[in-house]
């Protein structure tokens, strides 16, 4: 089974984002990057379904120079191989642009399954698998928390909605998006980490995905971002105060309901 | 290219609140624009609830009804947006940023080849009336302000509880018109063949006015039960912090920060929660923010309006008495 995961490099959870001075772009320095966190999900069932039906696990990933770190994390951790479209003029873009590249390289790739992570983490789009999917003419199941293989051509799936789980059936190939719960990824370990070193890592440009400079990046880009803020300072509030619990959350509840209106 | 169009989701018979939040702020620009505000209503026996979208400003609601259209798929509803785009060409579509909201807006946007921002806490119109709208990145640690190509339809999701309910006129009725589409089995993409209901919440934590959330200082399962009594006493959900869902507590729905669900209810109560940059990335936009923690340097109290520095087994079941009390008066 020729199995695809769609992976981006983030700036970590923990990390203070900041934009620039001017706000007209984020501060990334000092800032350390690590796999977006629903992609290692995607990363790890990619890993599960090949060691259950044998195949192929191969890393798409777009992002500048500083992404091979990413992608060498999901060779660790068990990925055969990767494909990492690197270009200046790939950047800036938008997830229209992003699904365009992906769908551009991926369409000379064999694929059953591709896994994506339900959204990265730093733009919080959540919309690159859905465009990619309509790009490749396959279906999109999103916020995926359980995935079987049906057979060899189907798979039985449970999507978070409101409230539960639709449990959804489907022809492959297909495009499922990873949230939390779907599994417990794995660690890199030291023998996988040695072995990363040396797996195939094709590196493409611009040129290789026969797209032009006006399709992609910021040219190419459905909408921009035309300034960054920070969201607004919230001030320390006041310390509710009283002698027992029971005074301080009669206090509390006063409070809410004749000075913050709210209950 | 004309009209200002809300995709008005249905759920359990209900038309979902965002949708009545989203006419609020696309009246003023249908009006500033000179066009049309109409909704679009999706589902099965549903063009009763069409009507009551007048109250709200809607001019007309486009009615797609039908079998293939009982339960939320991608397939049969994307194609009934964008056969309703094709036939009447709006300048602007607003979706709620619910599950579904946002898996239609992102497959419509790549069907249709446009622009789409998700999860907008503001919207308006640039001088030359394309729309602009405002959205969190990194769960809310930065935000940006967002403009489109002049690919039509301009789309964005909107964060439910972000732009308010507006005031309703309930004599006025929208016009109804009623679209057949059809939809083949490869069009609809997968079958959804079962349900399993999760947890008890019956509000969605993103949906909720208001949140009553547990994290590390919850030391069990079991200590979430007056948890559930306080959000359901207030008509609210039960939320989590990170530390609480790995710890297996609560679900993973239930979880709210970076990693999970960001959230903006008009009242936020963290119990023993110390407050982490992904977990007050979360929740930071909440209008009213409580904290109860017995630690008074818990970063948490940085952020709330209102802190209670106490023990939370003896500060939670006192509130829960309090507001008891509250609900007997009224």
């Amino acid at each position: 089974m020729e199995i695809l995961v769609c992976l981006k490099q983030v700036p970590d959870t923990e990390a203070d984002i900041r934009p620039t001075s001017d706000m007209a772009a984020i501060d990334y320095a000092g800032v350390k990057f690590i796999v977006n966190v629903y992609d290692e999900y995607a990363v790890e069932e990619a890993l599960r379904l090949k060691e259950k039906v044998g195949g192929k696990v191969t890393i798409v990933c777009l992002g500048p120079d500083r992404a091979v770190e990413a992608i060498r994390t999901a060779l660790a951790m068990g990925a055969d191989e990767a494909v990492h479209l690197n270009d200046p003029a790939l950047l800036e873009g938008d997830a229209y642009t992003t699904a365009l590249a992906l769908a551009k390289v991926i369409q000379g790739m064999a694929y059953d399954v591709i896994f994506c992570g339900k959204q990265a983490i730093d733009d919080d789009l959540a919309q690159v698998p859905s465009i990619l999917g309509e790009m490749l003419g396959i279906p999109t199941v999103t916020n995926v928390q359980k995935f079987e293989l049906v057979g060899d051509k189907k798979a039985k799936v449970h999507r978070q909605v409101e409230g539960g789980l639709d449990v959804i059936e489907l022809q492959l190939p297909a495009i499922f998006t990873a949230t939390k719960g779907l599994n417990e990824p794995r660690y890199p370990s030291l023998p996988g980490i040695m072995k990363a070193k040396k797996k195939p890592l094709k590196a493409l440009s611009l040129s290789d995905l026969g797209l032009s400079e006006d399709q992609v990046g910021s040219k190419g880009a459905l909408m921009k971002v035309v300034k960054y803020s920070l969201p607004p300072m919230r001030q320390a509030g006041k310390i509710v105060d009283g002698e027992t619990p029971e005074e301080k959350a009669a206090k509390l509840v006063k409070l809410l309901r004749e000075e913050a209106k709210v209950i | 290219m004309a009209g200002v169009w809300v995709y008005a989701e249905v759920k359990d018979g209900k038309v979902k609140k965002v949708t009545y939040e989203m006419l609020g702020a696309a009246k003023a620009m249908a009006q500033k624009k000179e066009e049309p505000l109409c909704a679009v209503m999706i589902g099965k026996d549903i063009s009763s609830l069409a009507p009551e979208l007048g109250a709200y400003g809607a001019e007309r609601v486009f009615v797609v009804e039908g079998d293939a259209f009982e339960r939320y798929t991608t397939g049969a509803y994307t194609k009934a947006v964008c056969e309703l785009v094709k036939q009447h060409q709006p300048s602007i579509i607003l979706f709620g940023a619910t599950i579904n909201g946002k898996d239609l807006s992102a497959r419509v946007a790549g069907r249709l080849g446009v622009g789409l921002a998700t999860d907008c806490t503001e919207i308006g119109l640039d001088d030359q009336g394309n729309l602009k709208v405002k959205r969190p990145m990194f769960a809310g640690k930065v935000y940006a302000e967002v403009v489109f190509s002049d690919r039509k339809p301009q789309m964005a999701s909107v964060r439910p509880n972000a732009l308010g309910v507006p005031e309703a006129d309930p004599s006025r009725k929208a016009e109804v018109e009623k679209v057949e589409v059809s939809v083949s089995p490869e069009e609809m993409g997968y079958q959804v063949v079962g349900f399993e209901q999760v947890g008890g919440g019956k509000i969605d934590l993103t949906e909720a006015e208001i949140i009553v959330s547990g994290g590390r200082g919850m030391k069990g399962a079991e200590n979430f039960k007056m948890l559930e009594e306080l959000a359901d006493l207030l008509g609210g959900a039960v939320g989590a912090s990170r530390a609480a869902v790995d710890a297996g507590w609560r679900p993973q729905s239930d979880q709210v920060g970076q990693s999970g669900k960001v959230v903006s209810p008009n009242l936020y109560i963290a119990c023993g929660i110390s407050g982490a940059i992904q977990h007050l990335a979360g929740m930071g936009t909440s209008k009213i923010i409580v904290a109860i923690n017995k630690d008074p340097e818990a970063p948490i109290f940085k952020k709330a309006d209102y802190g209670v520095v106490d023990d939370l087994f003896k500060v939670v079941p006192a509130l829960i008495e309090e507001i008891k009390k509250l609900k007997a008066q009224s």
